[in-house]
């Protein structure tokens, strides 16, 4: 407030009292500059300290700055916007360290080999995960097989059916609930079911596919009913006049309406339970070869694949931890394209929500 | 909006009553038996784990001590601790971030870089867990010995930084920053939309009354968020408490309860530690591990409830707006 009321100094009125527009980055520069070499001089670059020295010497310069010219109010709001746009590229630090990570030290054994061969009498270098892979594929699509229906009906029961009825809303309560369930402790119940219904310690990979399903199909309800709703009730009230039954209103009208964001939603929900790695070391256990069988023996998959090398490593090291990172490589490049695939289905033919 | 049109053509009795139609018959009973199938199956999840962890509830102490892992609540609690000690610390990092970023993209960003902004952090939730394990084993630890020893010289006349530290970084405090990355983009997501849905003539009195743009957000965003910022954070420590490979893949932990954070012994969470010992037991131990499993199950279902519970009584009272 202050600074609008004190006499114009600079040349322009409109201006005065404000720090010029260059006061921005010319303190980060410099700031960046001083941190690098304050690293230097403490004994060899390091990137992380530079980066810390040079936030908390650009904070206390704009605030000194700002409060001086343009008041203390004016500077608390620059020191914030500081710490804003620092939260934000703090978290990009992680994300571009651990890509840059994965992709370099998992080209080592990203090769032919890897992708055919599976670990079976394999001891130090050589093999590959192609039963880690197959795996991986069985059990996620039969998750997925089981999953879809279910928690489609469900969608299709909380916004055709259930409107505000008490049902609807414990469902909806209980699908919340659900989409909290530890990963591991669905991976206990899919080994306890398995181990009352046939013998205790039954591993298989259809176990791992009860297990992810138990995390599938919270996710896959949310997204369906979330679009299920945003279907225009126009559509269906044009149906409804042409005489035709409820249920063939939904699964004509309703559902092809929704269809791109219902297979995008799916796609998204395949993206992360293709990655759990505690729900299949409990269900599905660890071997090294290709299991044929779905419903009986251990059943190996990339995630465990990935775990099995990096905890129970024998020599060489690096044969073990190469592996474990072309696994995590291969993992990220499925996860990644699955969620580009999903978000393009999703914008490309979303629904039209405004009728025609 | 009201779904009346939802009933096709009561029967009334002017009306030519309409066939009984099979198909509607079958397709709601279908939908219906889905909706309580949800219920069947969280209800067998907590049935089936109880059933399989009585044996070890019920064991004797000796029983346990020679067939299992030792007296029940003894080995549980210093887990339970180990859990939740490790779940504190992440949210003590993630949480100021993440307001951070929701508020970078909902307010500061340029618009048309907003929702792809949103998207890159997005990014980190789509990364598979054992990755994050991996990372935060190899990378991350080794990265962040010297800050342990930096911590340990300096500052550890604090409870917290005392005694020897680590020579391979790998301890709560790396798998907390493990957990805080990983927890991160989904308290973020939901603040944004919480922010976002600020409403606008608040935001604009209090920039016309010649707020500064942090004061806007002190005064019109906070207050109106407040409970989805609470219930972001429940949500953010649910996720962190269930969290298992990131804590197994960093931690060699023992079971013990003590705050230091950069020693070489650790403890260890009870979802890591059940990751950790199943693949080698058998017989009481696994029922044992059955049990600690149930113990995690209850302390998330309790955070999750009552974090769902915080956004459905905001949800109740905001509709009126």
């Amino acid at each position: 407030m202050t600074a609008t009321l004190t006499p114009p100094r600079a040349s322009s009125s409109l201006t005065a009292g404000q720090l010029p527009r260059w006061t921005t980055p010319l303190l980060v520069a410099a700031a960046a500059v001083v941190g690098i070499v304050a690293t230097l001089l403490l004994g060899g670059f390091n990137a992380g300290l530079a980066a810390f020295f040079a936030f908390v010497l650009y904070q206390v310069a704009i605030f000194v700055a700002s409060a001086s010219v343009e008041g203390t109010r004016k500077g608390f709001d620059r020191l914030m916007y500081g710490f804003v746009v620092g939260a934000f590229l703090l978290a990009l630090v992680p994300l571009a360290w651990l890509a840059f990570t994965t992709l370099l030290a998992g080209l080592n054994r990203f090769d032919g080999q890897f992708f055919t061969w599976s670990m079976r009498n394999i001891v130090g270098e050589g093999g590959g995960a192609i039963h880690a892979i197959y795996g991986t594929l069985a059990v996620t699509g039969v998750a997925t097989l089981i999953s879809v229906p279910i928690g489609l009906l469900t969608a299709v029961y909380l916004s055709e059916y259930g409107q505000g009825k008490a049902l609807a809303r414990g469902i909806t309560f209980f699908v919340d609930v659900m989409t909290g369930v530890p990963s591991i402790v669905a991976g206990l119940f899919a080994y306890a079911l398995m181990g009352l219904v046939f013998r205790p310690g039954f591993v298989s990979g259809f176990a791992g596919s009860i297990a992810l399903s138990v995390l599938m199909i919270p996710v896959v309800v949310r997204s369906s009913e979330e679009l299920l709703r945003i279907v225009p009730n126009e559509l269906r009230e044009a149906s409804y006049a042409l005489g035709v039954p409820k249920w063939r209103t939904i699964l004509k009208i309703v559902i092809p309406t929704a269809i791109s964001g219902i297979v995008s939603g799916v796609i998204l929900a395949i993206a992360r339970i293709i990655g759990e790695t505690a729900p299949l070391m409990i269900a599905s256990g660890f071997t090294q070869s290709i299991n044929n069988n779905f419903f009986d023996g251990p059943m190996m998959t990339l995630p465990t694949f990935v775990y099995g090398q990096y905890a129970y490593r024998s020599l060489p090291h690096e044969a073990y931890v190469d592996r474990a990172w072309a696994g995590a490589l291969t993992l990220i490049l499925i996860v990644m394209s699955l969620n580009l695939i999903g978000r393009i289905i999703a914008k490309r033919f979303a629904p039209k929500t405004s009728g025609r | 909006m009201s779904l009346t049109t939802e009933r096709p053509a009561p029967a009334e009795s002017s009306l030519i009553p309409s066939k009984p139609r099979v198909g509607d018959k079958v397709f709601k009973g279908l939908s219906t038996g889905s909706g309580i199938l949800i219920f069947v199956i969280l209800g067998a999840v907590a049935t089936f784990l109880v059933a399989l962890a009585f044996p070890a509830l019920v064991s004797s102490p000796e029983t346990l001590e020679s067939q299992g892992f030792g007296e029940f609540w003894s080995w549980v609690i210093p887990l339970a601790f180990g859990t939740v000690w490790s779940s504190f610390w992440a949210l003590v990092f993630a949480v100021p971030v993440a307001i951070g970023i929701a508020l970078f993209i909902s307010h500061y960003a340029p618009r048309k870089l907003a929702a792809p902004l949103g998207y890159v952090i997005d990014l980190l939730a789509a990364v598979p867990s054992v990755v994050y394990g991996l990372w935060g084993g190899i990378a991350l630890a080794s990265a962040l010995q010297p800050l342990h020893a930096w911590l340990a010289t300096y500052l550890g006349w604090i409870p917290l930084f005392s005694g020897q530290p680590s020579g391979t970084g790998r301890t709560i405090l790396t798998t907390s920053l493990v957990l805080a990355v990983m927890i991160l983009p989904i308290i973020t997501s939901l603040c944004r939309e919480v922010f976002l849905q600020t409403p606008k003539l608040h935001e604009e009195a209090a920039l016309a009354l010649g707020a500064t743009r942090w004061e806007m957000v002190q005064m019109a965003v906070f207050p109106f968020a407040r409970a989805g910022i609470v219930s972001a954070v429940m949500l953010g420590l649910g996720r962190a408490l269930g969290e298992t490979m990131a804590v197994a893949m960093v931690l060699s932990g023992a079971n013990v309860i003590k705050i230091e954070m950069l020693n070489q012994q650790n403890p260890i969470s009870i979802a890591a530690r059940i990751a950790l010992d199943f693949p080698e037991s058998s017989g009481l131990a696994v029922n044992q591990l059955i049990a600690a499993g149930l113990v995690l199950f209850v302390i998330t279902l309790a955070v999750n409830m009552v974090a769902r519970w915080i956004v459905s009584r905001r949800a109740a009272f905001s509709g009126a707006n």
